[in-house]
């Protein structure tokens, strides 16, 4: 369980650190904690999966490599199978399985943007079925700030 | 922002590779990724610092497990929104404060006729369902259809792996 001080610690991480020699003495003062607790407070919300990373969020696309959303509609008596022939490509980051006829959604990261559509081709061609290369072609917001 | 990539040396991949799974936990980090690459530590803040000012990392900072903070309704909603004013709207999708994602796609017609996709999180379906809601009186007759996709489960997620 959180209590009120990891929910404020949360929020506060959520919006992203200064670069500085000690982040989280600077976290810290702004909070009113003092610098080891806020490192034992963030070590165990990591450790209980409550976050699920601290550090340095990088955009794939602006590094070089290729990034897009995909989406299939798989057979309901085939759907574990193409789950695990399209996991088996590590390119494969996320997967969703959701209700719609398009019923696989996965988004496909890759060192090179012109892989993207060598893994699409192999994925189709693995499968026999067809799938909807679906790439962001302009982003108005990304900034997940859920409150804790 | 532009989605020209930036060049990378050696040094900023080693920095990469170093710290795309989290940032060491004690009270100098910086210090000890620069131990574990062969740098300074004032010249690992140095191109941490520029990667961010270039837009390569978007911060530094925590990022939640929804589900463990009870945000157990995830919706992609999805709009057919005409072109002409899909730039202007996405930005006041964007800015709600239950959107988490926003992005312009292409249609794939006959199998796919939305262009906006806006990623929705709640507390129940309820809660998406009333987001969307505002969603849609905000877009207003700009979007001629829509939909929801809510997850069923999660197949993968391993996240991204940026450098080998």
């Amino acid at each position: 369980m959180i209590d009120d001080v990891d929910k404020a610690l949360i929020d506060r991480l959520q919006s992203g650190i200064r670069i500085s020699e000690t982040p989280f003495a600077a976290i810290a003062d702004e909070l009113g904690l003092d610098e080891t607790e806020v490192i034992h407070r963030l070590q165990h919300l990591l450790d209980g999966r409550i976050l699920s990373r601290f550090g340095p969020m990088y955009d794939a696309v602006r590094l070089g490599g290729g990034l897009t959303l995909a989406a299939m509609c798989v057979p309901e008596e085939r759907f574990d199978e193409v789950v695990e022939r399209v996991n088996a490509h590590v390119e494969v980051a996320h997967n969703y399985r959701r209700d719609h006829h398009l019923n696989m959604w996965f988004v496909l990261a890759t060192e090179r943007p012109e892989q993207i559509e060598t893994v699409l081709g192999e994925i189709e061609a693995e499968t026999g079925l067809a799938v909807l290369d679906l790439p962001k072609e302009e982003e108005y917001f990304l900034d997940l700030r859920l409150k804790a | 922002m532009s989605d020209q990539p930036i060049n990378l040396d050696a040094v900023d991949r080693a920095l990469i590779k170093a710290t795309q799974s989290g940032l060491p936990l004690m009270p100098r980090p910086f210090a000890m990724i620069a131990e574990r690459i062969g740098l300074n530590e004032q010249a690992v803040m140095d191109r941490l610092e520029r990667l961010q000012v270039a837009g390569a990392i978007r911060r530094i900072a925590a990022v939640p497990n929804h589900y463990a903070l009870g945000y157990r309704a995830n919706g992609m909603s999805v709009w057919d929104v005409e072109d002409s004013a899909v730039d202007r709207l996405g930005r006041k999708v964007g800015a709600l404060p239950f959107v988490s994602h926003c992005y312009r796609r292409p249609r794939r017609l006959p199998d796919w006729p939305y262009n906006l996709f806006a990623m929705v999180h709640g507390k129940s379906r309820d809660d998406v369902a009333s987001e969307v809601d505002q969603i849609a009186s905000l877009l207003g007759e700009a979007a001629r259809d829509h939909d929801v996709l809510f997850s069923t489960a999660i197949l993968k997620k391993t996240g991204l792996r940026l450098v080998g």
